[in-house]
């Protein structure tokens, strides 16, 4: 059996899922390269969070994106078990206020239909307040889509790495591609800002970025992506108004509409807004003023009421790829062998990423001629972080008497334990990727609350100075150092420079 | 306004009254201020000015890496810089007390600890 | 587990908490004291300036001059101390009785008390409290935060400063960078009057000729990793920004002191009334809450802007507990309501019995000079009120005894 070599370029969703399929195999040495210090810290960090059922999707417009979806919405539902991911399944509602709204609606019965998606049905104001009590009374009715879900879409991509590094997947953050190798028409590795690496294979799932890579390998020259920013605001834990289910407007050409959703750690999102930017943006993720005025003014049109504004505790905004005519670039190559495209990955692109693997297995086990052999010993599960939050407080007292880590609260409004962040550190450095008090954040919630860190950031950032023997001034918070240095680097500097 | 015209804002009282203060030859004529403190505090202000100076220094084997530290007296402005300036380059050995002197008189104070340190365990 | 009893669980170690703590033990009480940090003091550990203590040590002193000396004199009384620990929830076991459930590096702790003293202090407010838009990126710190890395740990966060927010801790902090060598660029204040004390502006700001922006705001926050710039824009009399006013000030850090809100999640979890302009609990002239034998002081209760009167609300509260104890309850039959009058902010405590003297806190909506406070029959002139210093003013008892007076407005009258 020949073993093939695979780089995948991008430790997002779609990039992770493709390592943690192909790592059941035999035939693959499988490595990751991505550019940020962390996995999922792309498109994937910042979405609704949501598993659509798929109802959405026109099957004759966009067939791959309609069967890849409603394949995902299955397969997730096994892998947040297998691999404790947080996630909910309430179904959704999506919300129609005129029979013009209630037209659109009905459109998705159809596409349920070709597409399989199951109870797809429409529930009319006498039944909406028993579904949701939350909704907007002015609401005439809404379509209701059993099979929806929601998970924590960061916590999605860590499971997965973790598990994917268990199987033998190796992982370099902080690196970034700056040149497919080809020799005799074929990919030969990839040249990146810490090296080259020699691969057989290189697969292309860097999101925001996936057009320059597929330039680079002399591919889909004209494919282009636009960054697509959406902006969320994110409430406390404590308002008094959380959705039961997903609820969401209709859908317009550009949006799935605007959602308003409990998420999985219990805080009300709304959002997105839909804003196409220049094509050269990809890092402009700023928040508008715009883009929070329409929030709360469509979230109010979704719920009983918006609570007060003084209960938001985020705002944040994210960029997502728009491939032209929303379609998505699956392909591998003969012109140069070994290349593969995933590219352009937009909604929904969060729920079919499971069946997206699956698919670009397929594909390159038929196009590269790949005889597959399963492995024998493949890891299928992984635990999540042991967290003490909704644990029975007599069972915390044994935990705390076997590791009294768990005994030392560090995030006051999220209550994480001094335990949770060690393992968490740990756990980042052995996926390879670069511990920082974000990343802490994203495993743990330390730092999600109320207070977003007012209490608990300098002490994360303290755990880290002791654990990875550094200074706490060079601790990475998210992409740069806690400090300039210490007190008094200043006025060092100025008297050297003076004398 | 000329240059031997300063405004200052009194901190004696919340009213903080805005003074005027004229300087001709070596008189000075202060305006503006309600009451009699205000006067004092202005003439303090334009002849000699004095703060006291709070800073951090750096501890060798502490609990923690610095010890807050104070001038005991205040100390001509004009100073300040001369006094931060050596708070760069000195270093405490723990244990450190409150009221410990760390630098003795230095533009006529003494730079005292204001808080302990414990030597690390 | 581990079960206690005590007559009083006092929640917070700070300045309010230890304070309660000598005065329940002095008057005779069971007292537990809990704080979740593995060091007493609360927030004045990190305060190097002076200003501490001047009421309730007859000295100036700098903050963890302050902390200390409290702290020596609560070991000397003798107080039952639980570090590391988490107050975890409060049940209620009867009209008495409660129970305060602890994690602790040790176990949990379960401490059966008839009365609570809610001393938790206060947190910032953040950045997306505030209607400030842009980039995320690193470099953006409350000021609290920001003082603890320096004063504290001995780290320096940035070198080109933007502080968001005129309240005292921006502005003793404009200083402190200024101090050690960093280049404070601007302190932008929304408001068109500074929020903090004169003597701040002047020895805080002008001493080092940091630039005080009056009526001003950040409209957008700029860079891709660190902090690049700000953009600041001046606001109209309904505080929005005037586009064309824009101006944009290069900086690598951000301290964001926009004023603290009460901490007070687990009051709320246990449906405690809160005042929505404190944002504190409403409470009677014990300090006492919406539920009985759970008393609040210190910033828990009010944003204080004098450690002395934190430290005077946990005595206040320790008292209310000793009375509680005695009575099986606080034992006063009608309470009157103080309510908002003319220029008045908020006043603590909410309800006075009349019948004992009263300590009342009041915090004024604008600025004004030549004033009479007026509650009851009792007049006091003030040469000037400001809401940057809260007014602090013993009312006597019997001043308010009529039967008839059911509500009293507090309010500022111009002479």
């Amino acid at each position: 059996m020949k073993r093939y070599k695979v780089v995948i370029i991008g430790a997002g969703i779609v990039g992770i899922s493709i390592a943690r399929v192909l790592s059941m195999y035999e035939n693959f040495d499988i490595s990751i390269v991505e550019m940020e210090p962390d996995v999922g810290w792309g498109v994937s960090k910042a979405n609704t969070s949501i598993i659509h059922p798929c109802h959405e999707e026109d099957p004759e417009k966009y067939p791959l994106r309609a069967r890849l979806c409603r394949e995902g919405n299955s397969i997730w539902m096994n892998w947040v078990k297998e691999l404790d991911i947080p996630a909910r399944w309430p179904g959704e509602l999506m919300v129609f206020y005129s029979s013009e709204d209630e037209q659109e609606a009905k459109k998705y019965i159809s596409f349920a239909i070709k597409n399989d998606v199951p109870g797809v049905r429409i529930i009319y104001r006498d039944e909406l307040t028993s579904y949701e009590p939350n909704i907007n009374p002015e609401a005439e009715g809404a379509l209701y889509a059993p099979t929806a879900g929601t998970i924590s879409p960061f916590e999605a991509v860590i499971a997965i790495a973790e598990n994917a590094i268990e199987n033998g997947v190796k992982i370099f953050v902080e690196t970034r591609v700056i040149n497919i190798r080809i020799r005799n028409h074929s990919v030969i590795g990839i040249d990146t800002n810490r090296g080259s690496i020699d691969a057989n294979i290189v697969i292309n799932a860097a999101g925001l970025y996936a057009d320059y890579i597929s330039h680079m390998a002399g591919v889909a020259h004209e494919f282009y992506i636009k960054p697509r920013r959406g902006e969320y605001i994110v409430f406390d834990e404590d308002v008094d108004v959380k959705p039961i289910k997903i609820l969401h407007t209709t859908p317009t050409p550009i949006t799935k509409g605007v959602y308003a959703i409990t998420t999985v750690h219990g805080n009300l999102m709304i959002g997105p807004t839909a804003e196409d930017l220049s094509i050269d943006a990809r890092e402009s993720k700023a928040t508008t003023e715009d883009g929070f005025s329409y929030l709360i003014r469509e979230g109010g049109r979704l719920l009983k009421r918006i609570p007060p504004t003084l209960k938001i505790i985020r705002r944040f905004a994210s960029l997502r790829p728009e491939p032209p005519y929303g379609n998505w670039l699956i392909d591998a190559y003969m012109e140069p062998w070994g290349f593969v495209n995933v590219a352009g990955i937009r909604s929904p692109g969060l729920t079919a990423a499971p069946a997206i693997a699956k698919y670009v297995l397929k594909l390159i086990a038929e196009r590269y001629d790949i005889n597959l052999v399963e492995k024998s010993s493949w890891i299928r599960y992984r635990k999540g972080i042991k967290s003490i939050r909704s644990i029975d407080i007599e069972k915390l007292d044994e935990l705390i008497r076997r590791n009294s880590g768990y005994g030392k609260i560090v995030c006051y409004c999220k209550t994480v334990s001094e335990a949770e962040i060690l393992e968490a550190i740990d756990r980042i450095i052995k996926i390879g990727a670069k511990p920082t008090v974000d990343g802490i954040k994203f495993r743990t919630t330390a730092g999600f609350g109320k207070c977003q860190g007012l209490f608990c950031r300098w002490r994360i950032a303290l755990l880290l100075s002791k654990r990875l023997g550094i200074p706490l001034y060079s601790v990475t918070i998210k992409k740069s150092q806690y400090g300039l240095g210490d007190i008094k680097i200043l006025l060092r500097n100025k008297m050297v420079s003076k004398t | 306004m000329s240059n031997n015209e300063i405004e200052l804002i009194c901190i004696i009282c919340p009213i903080g009254c805005s003074i005027k203060v004229y300087k001709v030859l070596d008189n000075i004529k202060i305006e503006g201020a309600l009451c009699p403190r205000g006067v004092n505090y202005a003439r303090q202000e334009i002849l000699d000015p004095k703060r006291i100076v709070m800073s951090v220094v750096k501890v060798k084997n502490g609990d923690l890496p610095v010890v807050s530290v104070k001038t005991d007296v205040p100390i001509p402005k004009k100073c300040i810089n001369e006094i931060m300036r050596l708070t760069a380059l000195i270093e405490v050995e723990a244990p450190i007390k409150i009221g410990q002197v760390i630098v003795k008189d230095v533009c006529g104070a003494n730079l005292i600890a204001t808080r302990e340190v414990k030597k690390n365990s | 587990m581990i079960k206690r009893r005590a007559d009083v669980a006092i929640i917070g170690a700070g300045p309010a908490g230890i304070a309660a703590a000598i005065k329940a033990k002095l008057l005779g009480l069971e007292t537990v004291l809990i704080e979740n940090r593995d060091i007493l003091g609360g927030i004045p550990l990190q305060c190097i300036h002076p200003g501490f203590g001047i009421h309730y040590f007859k000295e100036d002193l700098t903050g963890c001059e302050f902390i200390q000396r409290l702290i020596d004199r609560m070991y000397s009384v003798g107080v039952d101390l639980i570090l590391n620990a988490y107050v975890h929830s409060i049940e209620f076991n009867s009209y008495i009785e409660k129970r305060v459930n602890v994690i602790t590096p040790n176990g949990v702790y379960k401490i059966d008390t008839k009365t609570i003293i809610y001393a938790t202090g206060a947190r910032e407010r953040h950045l997306f409290e505030l209607n400030i838009f842009g980039d995320r990126p690193d470099g953006v710190y409350t000021a609290g935060e920001a003082q603890t890395l320096m004063d504290l740990y001995g780290i320096l966060p940035g070198e080109n400063i933007v502080i968001i927010g005129s309240g005292d801790v921006g502005l003793i902090m404009a200083r402190r960078f200024a101090l050690e060598g960093a280049n404070v660029k601007a302190v932008i204040e929304i408001m068109p009057y500074p929020g903090g004390l004169i003597r701040n502006i002047v020895q805080c700001l002008r001493d080092f000729n940091i630039p005080l922006y009056l009526s001003h705001t950040v409209t957008d926050i700029i860079g891709s990793k660190r902090v690049e710039s700000v953009k600041v824009a001046k606001v109209d009399e309904n505080l929005r920004p005037i586009k064309s006013t824009e101006f944009e000030i290069p900086c690598d850090t951000i301290v964001i002191a926009a004023g603290l809100i009460p901490n007070i999640e687990l009051l709320e979890k246990i449906g405690v009334a809160m005042d929505p302009k404190t944002r504190g609990p409403i409470v009677n002239e014990f300090l006492e809450t919406s539920i009985p034998g759970i008393f609040v002081a210190g910033n828990a209760l009010v944003i204080n802007d004098l450690v002395d009167y934190a430290a005077e609300q946990g005595e206040i509260a320790a008292e209310g507990a000793k009375i509680y104890i005695e009575n099986s309850g606080i034992p006063t039959k009608s309470w009157i309501k103080m309510t908002l009058g003319r220029n008045i902010r908020f006043v603590v405590p909410h309800y006075i019995s009349g019948e004992r003297d009263v300590i009342l806190y009041a915090r004024v909506q604008k600025p004004e000079n030549n004033v009479y406070l007026s509650i009851a029959n009792l007049k006091i002139k003030m040469y000037s009120v400001r809401p940057a210093e809260m007014v602090r003013i013993k009312i006597p008892a019997k001043t308010i005894t009529e039967n008839h007076y059911v509500t009293v407005p507090v309010e500022v009258i111009p002479t």
